[in-house]
């Protein structure tokens, strides 16, 4: 690294600007030119954009300097044949069981990630407010949370075993829509939304390398085919544990009413 | 002393945000790599950056981007105009994701897949129009999305029938899709939604859901994101297809 990691710091906030450009020049424009109303409380929201640029450029390049290289160096090193031959003790001919590191770190990964995930945390405050108080911040993050280990884990072990990524995806959506029709309506479109909302700066880094160094490395499969599909997955299954999560909360309330 | 405290406990809440995280790292490179965690002093820096700019993020959201959000949809459902909050509805679609830069890296990355397949030349410049004509197609896809979404919130249309039907239409799609294309496109449904449009949009969202009577803001209101993260598998795909 040549410069330090303060100038740096000031590069990705001018990154973050350019990144926000479009979306001020929408907001400002349309009120300026359609809505023609003065915007409430205008410092205080412009202060707010300066608080998030600000705030995302320090996250970021923190990130970058704390977390990115040695979680991409970690999942380079966990999904090395020398690692995993040093300790199945074979040295040729791993089944899938070899790489249970691999499904582990996945699993953890993708559920520390999405705990600190920015945009995570955004619609869990909203749905906070929004539901008067009766979706827990805390809860509803360690649902997406589940949701996304559940997913990245099982992302590697159909790297590693090479099947194909549609039928895991279809028989996803059979779930999702089956589980539709059994959550409570309150929790469908919050669920649905927490499916988009993970895969974030935090986690896409980690988990993109992760896919690729496996699907570099284990035998028979090309980074370019089978690289992908992670963030599919990290996509599909908070939507199921968050309507499990609403399912289960709605089933104990039952319960403790009953019990009354 | 109250001042210090009302600092302090953002950075509290940031840091056990990254907890989790921490303790993931350090269990993987000391217990089963059995290796030394190199670089403390720029990790201690970095997980320092981390925590003072996820505290500011959150501050940021509550006083500009949800009150931003809000106010707009509020002032778009007293204007009464449909047709300007569609526009309005795609065009921050489209804005804020043309730019992205996870699409840029996605759509680079299809480019070197459709080369090395023979789908195109394999010299930069074709490489380049395709992963422009792909960024474009996915932002047009978002755009759409959201203006089909906030359509939604106003006439009270159900979520799950949506979404079924963005489903329905993902797995044909895979039926005729290149087989290379399908892996990209099923994670450019993830990657599309950024940190600042997340807020901004749920804001309106929940903001319209909530001006407009007989909408429920927890029912009605979400579900933009998802939509929005569902297009982009379909174009991606088509895309596919058509070049």
């Amino acid at each position: 690294m040549s410069a330090g990691p303060f100038t740096e710091l000031l590069y990705t906030l001018l990154d973050t600007v350019t990144d926000v450009l479009p979306i001020a020049l929408t907001i400002f424009g349309f009120q300026l030119l359609v809505l023609r109303k003065p915007i409430p409380r205008l410092g205080r929201v412009l202060a707010g954009f300066v608080y998030v640029l600000v705030g995302l450029a320090f996250f970021l390049e923190g990130l970058e300097l704390a977390l990115f290289p040695l979680g991409k160096l970690m999942a380079a090193q966990l999904t090395d044949p020398a690692f995993i031959a040093n300790v199945t003790h074979h040295v040729t001919a791993f089944n899938w069981w070899d790489y249970y590191w691999v499904y582990l770190f996945a699993f953890a990964i993708g559920f520390s990630t999405t705990i600190a995930e920015p945009s995570l945390l955004a619609v869990a405050i909203k749905a906070h407010q929004v539901s008067a108080g009766s979706i827990g911040v805390m809860g509803l993050r360690v649902a997406v949370a589940i949701g996304v280990a559940i997913g990245i884990a099982l992302g590697t072990f159909r790297i590693v075993t090479g099947t194909p990524l549609h039928w895991y995806i279809i028989t996803g959506y059979v779930v999702v829509v089956v589980q539709t029709y059994f959550a409570p309506r309150i929790i469908i479109a919050l669920a649905y939304d927490s499916g988009g909302v993970t895969t974030s700066t935090v986690t896409v880094p980690l988990v993109a390398a992760l896919g690729l160094g496996l699907a570099s490395t284990v035998p028979g499969r090309s980074a370019l085919l089978d690289g992908f599909g992670l963030i599919a997955f990290a996509s599909l299954f908070p939507m199921m544990t968050v309507m499990a999560y609403a399912q289960l909360s709605e089933w104990r309330a039952r319960r403790a009413s009953q019990s009354h | 002393m109250e001042k210090f405290k009302h600092l302090l406990a953002p950075l509290l809440s940031s840091a056990r945000d990254l907890m989790p995280i921490v303790v993931v790292i350090a269990f993987f490179q000391i217990g089963v790599l059995r290796q030394p965690i190199p670089n403390l002093g720029e990790i201690a820096l970095g997980t320092l950056f981390v925590m003072i700019g996820l505290a500011m993020f959150v501050r940021g959201l509550e006083m500009g981007l949800f009150p931003i959000g809000e106010s707009m949809a509020y002032a778009f459902a007293r204007k009464g105009s449909l047709s300007w909050l569609l526009l309005f509805a795609f065009a921050l679609g489209f804005g804020t994701t043309v730019a992205e830069p996870a699409l840029i890296a996605v759509a680079d990355e299809a480019a070197e897949v459709a080369a090395v397949g023979k789908m195109i030349e394999d010299t930069p410049e074709a490489r380049e129009s395709y992963a422009d004509g792909l960024r474009v197609t996915v932002a047009l896809s978002v755009g759409f999305a959201i203006l089909v979404g906030v359509l939604r919130i106003i006439r009270g249309w159900p979520i799950h029938y949506l979404i079924i039907a963005g489903y329905i239409g993902v797995i044909i799609m895979t039926g005729f899709a290149p087989p290379e294309i399908i892996g990209i496109a099923y994670d450019s449904g993830g990657v599309t939604t950024s940190t600042i449009t997340v807020p901004l949009v749920t804001a309106l969202g929940v903001g319209l859901a909530s001006s407009i009577k007989g909408r429920n803001p927890m029912i009605d209101g979400f579900g933009l994101i998802a939509f929005a993260s569902l297009t982009p598998m379909i174009f991606v795909m088509g895309y596919g297809m058509v070049i």
